[in-house]
């Protein structure tokens, strides 16, 4: 047994498993703290609470009104990264041979080029992503270790997928068994780490997004407010 | 800032107030609080979003470190992970020293005007939240004295301006300055009206031009010196104490005498007190509907009840952001701008994105706070002046006297005027 088939193996299912039980432990302690209903009349027209919280979470999911330059830069910034890594992590051929090998899910991958593209995309945003945390004062103030656990945990993966690559995806899954054992193991293991951290640190905004914003949609939308 | 400028009330012990706070902090740890603390990404973005950061540049001023001991009271005392939190120390208690320092930050530099919360790519309220770190920072007794001073002031006579008592012939004397019937505490009546506190001292003509309009439609209406103050000082400062007695005086005058509507005056923190959570004290919907004046003005022209002269010149408007951002007026106050043939010039920043005046919140009672809201002040008549309206209007009488006070200090001459006064003035036959 070599390091990747312990990572394949013990790693992977011990990963997952704090995943999960790190994630449901987390949200089940958030959404089980006491709820203050809010007995005040709804604003005539007002949506029912939840079409306040779904539109809420969509248009959040938009580009959004922002404030001056730095947060236009910002903001931007934050949706070129998101998508570019859920292009890599959802579209790239072997990511999906992975995930139908554990669970049986397939879907289409997006072509290499592609996939090549969003994953330089990603890495640049990273990079400047940490230059605004490390020279921004506003950042820099409200910066804790979670921030620089996450950022690295996340380059990570993404790092050492790229070192990983030496051919085109379709040559890969076709021989059907790494070649290069040792670097592909160093990139699930990271990948495993991310998971392991996921429920620990704000990586869990990924889960937390449509509560935290629902939540205040549902406020809103009962007062009338169109955000 | 250093100790000194730390304002204390009570003779309670560091730790004795560290505790009060602590539990205090810990009771608002709803689900929708624990939410919003849990999901913040650290992004920044509520920096730019908040007046006092814009224009001071200072990171403090960022709205999501404004609640730094709040946050860290959660992940210590009520977060999934509090176990794991406090076993390895991974986040330090707030202690006492954290809560001086921070009484500027929640109060001085805070008017709770939500324009971060629409900023938050997460939906994190963090006025919301800053207003529940209030009732912990009152708690421990450590609120500005100004506020301080005006909160035992509204336990003592239910109101900051005056004892009830007084109310009747303070009502008298506003009737003969203007002319105009002021019934008060009438048995029975449809509609109990309330005042904003500078309604009862220098802005008398509020309280005679929401009269004329209430006797124009020959409305039954009153006010009531057993519950008259709507601008609720113990919503702002965090004194929940005050703020159920307050909001009980409103709804339960009401009750006695048969209104089936309380009517607000031009004030944001009342609506947002009275309208959005008096129901909470009560435990189930009330028996009365509350009111803003501003969406009274818009249902009494809408409906025909009264009609209002055209003026026909330029205006502007402030939004005021308990009413607007957070209260959902925003269309009922440009309907009756739009009634009184004002040609609308927006601000740069309007709104739910419009800027505080910066005196909400008890910032404009708060004299320490006097230059940070200056600052605010000369970033609004910046985009006041752009427009090149005639007229500058608002519907908040704390908005009002806040823009006043920074037209005095900065010689601005341009008056702020109140969309009440203006509709009453302009009353068609």
């Amino acid at each position: 047994m070599d390091l990747l088939d312990v990572a394949r193996g013990p790693v992977l299912l011990l990963a997952v498993t704090v995943f999960v039980l790190g994630v449901g432990w987390r949200l089940a302690g958030i959404l089980r703290r006491p709820r203050m209903p809010d007995l005040s009349p709804a604003r005539e027209g007002a949506p029912p609470p939840w079409q306040g919280a779904l539109r809420s979470i969509l248009c959040g999911l938009w580009p959004r009104r922002t404030f001056g330059s730095n947060s236009f830069i910002s903001s931007l910034n934050g949706y070129v990264f998101h998508i570019g890594l859920a292009l890599v992590f959802f579209g790239y051929a072997p990511h999906i041979a992975f995930v139908q090998r554990h669970t049986g899910l397939r879907w289409p991958a997006l072509p290499d080029a592609v996939m090549y593209l969003a994953a330089g995309v990603t890495i640049l945003c990273m990079l400047m992503a940490l230059v605004m945390r490390l020279t921004n004062p506003v950042l820099k103030l409200i910066s804790s270790a979670d921030d620089w656990v996450s950022w690295a945990l996340t380059f990570l993966p993404v790092i050492t997928g790229m070192a990983v690559i030496t051919e085109s995806s379709a040559i890969t899954l076709a021989r059907n068994h790494a070649i290069f054992r040792d670097p592909l193991a160093l990139h699930l293991l990271a990948f495993e780490l991310l998971l392991i951290w996921f429920p620990f640190g704000k990586l869990m905004h990924a889960i937390l997004f449509p509560f935290s914003r629902g939540a205040t949609g549902v406020r809103f939308s009962h007062r009338g407010v169109q955000q | 800032m250093n100790s000194a400028t730390v304002d204390k009330q009570s003779t309670m012990s560091d730790d004795e107030r560290l505790q009060a706070a602590m539990k205090s902090f810990v009771s608002e740890f709803g689900v929708t609080a624990a939410l919003h603390l849990e999901s913040c990404v650290h992004c920044g973005l509520c920096a730019s979003a908040c007046h006092f950061h814009v224009t001071t540049g200072d990171p403090k001023y960022t709205p999501i470190h404004k609640l730094e001991p709040f946050r860290r009271a959660y992940w210590r005392e009520a977060s999934p992970l509090a176990p794991l939190v406090r076993k390895f120390g991974l986040v330090k208690g707030p202690e006492i020293a954290d809560l001086e320092q921070w009484q500027e930050l929640i109060y001085d530099a805070c008017t709770m005007c939500g324009r971060c919360t629409i900023a938050c790519p997460m939906g994190i309220d963090i006025a919301e939240l800053i207003k529940e770190a209030r009732h912990g920072m009152f708690k421990a007794g450590l609120v500005p004295d100004r506020l301080a001073l005006m909160d035992r002031t509204a336990r003592q006579w239910g109101s900051t301006a005056t004892p009830g008592e007084d109310l009747p012939d303070i009502l008298a004397d506003a009737a003969r300055e203007h002319g105009v019937a002021i019934p008060c505490d009438l048995a029975q009546a449809d509609i109990l009206v309330t005042a904003a506190p500078a309604e009862l001292g220098e802005h008398t003509k509020a309280l005679a031009d929401a009269a004329k309009i209430l006797n124009r439609i020959g409305a039954r209406w009153t006010m009531h010196h057993d519950g008259f103050d709507a601008s609720n000082i113990g919503y702002n400062n965090g004194d929940l104490e005050l703020q159920e007695k307050l909001t009980r005086a409103l709804v339960d005058t009401a009750v006695k005498i048969g209104a089936k509507t309380v009517l607000l005056p031009e004030c944001g923190h009342a609506y947002g007190a009275a309208r959005w959570e008096a129901a909470k004290w009560y435990g189930k919907a009330l028996p009365v509907r509350i009111i803003h004046m501003t969406e009274f003005l818009d249902e009494l022209i809408t409906s025909g009840q009264i009609r209002v002269k055209k003026i026909g010149a330029t205006a502007t408007f402030h939004d005021p952001c308990q009413i607007v951002r957070r209260g959902g007026l925003e269309a009922a106050a440009r309907r009756v701008l739009a009634a009184l043939g004002f040609e609308l010039i927006e601000l740069q920043d309007h709104g739910v994105a419009g800027y505080c005046c910066g005196g909400g919140g008890g910032v404009v009672s708060n004299p320490r706070a006097a230059p940070l809201r200056q600052k605010v002040f000369e970033l609004k008549q910046q985009q006041i002046d752009a427009t090149g309206a005639k007229h500058f209007v608002t519907s908040c009488g704390q908005c009002r006297i806040t823009f006043e006070q920074g037209a005095n200090k900065a010689h601005w001459a341009k008056p702020t005027e109140s969309l009440l006064e203006l509709v009453a003035d302009n009353l068609a036959a």
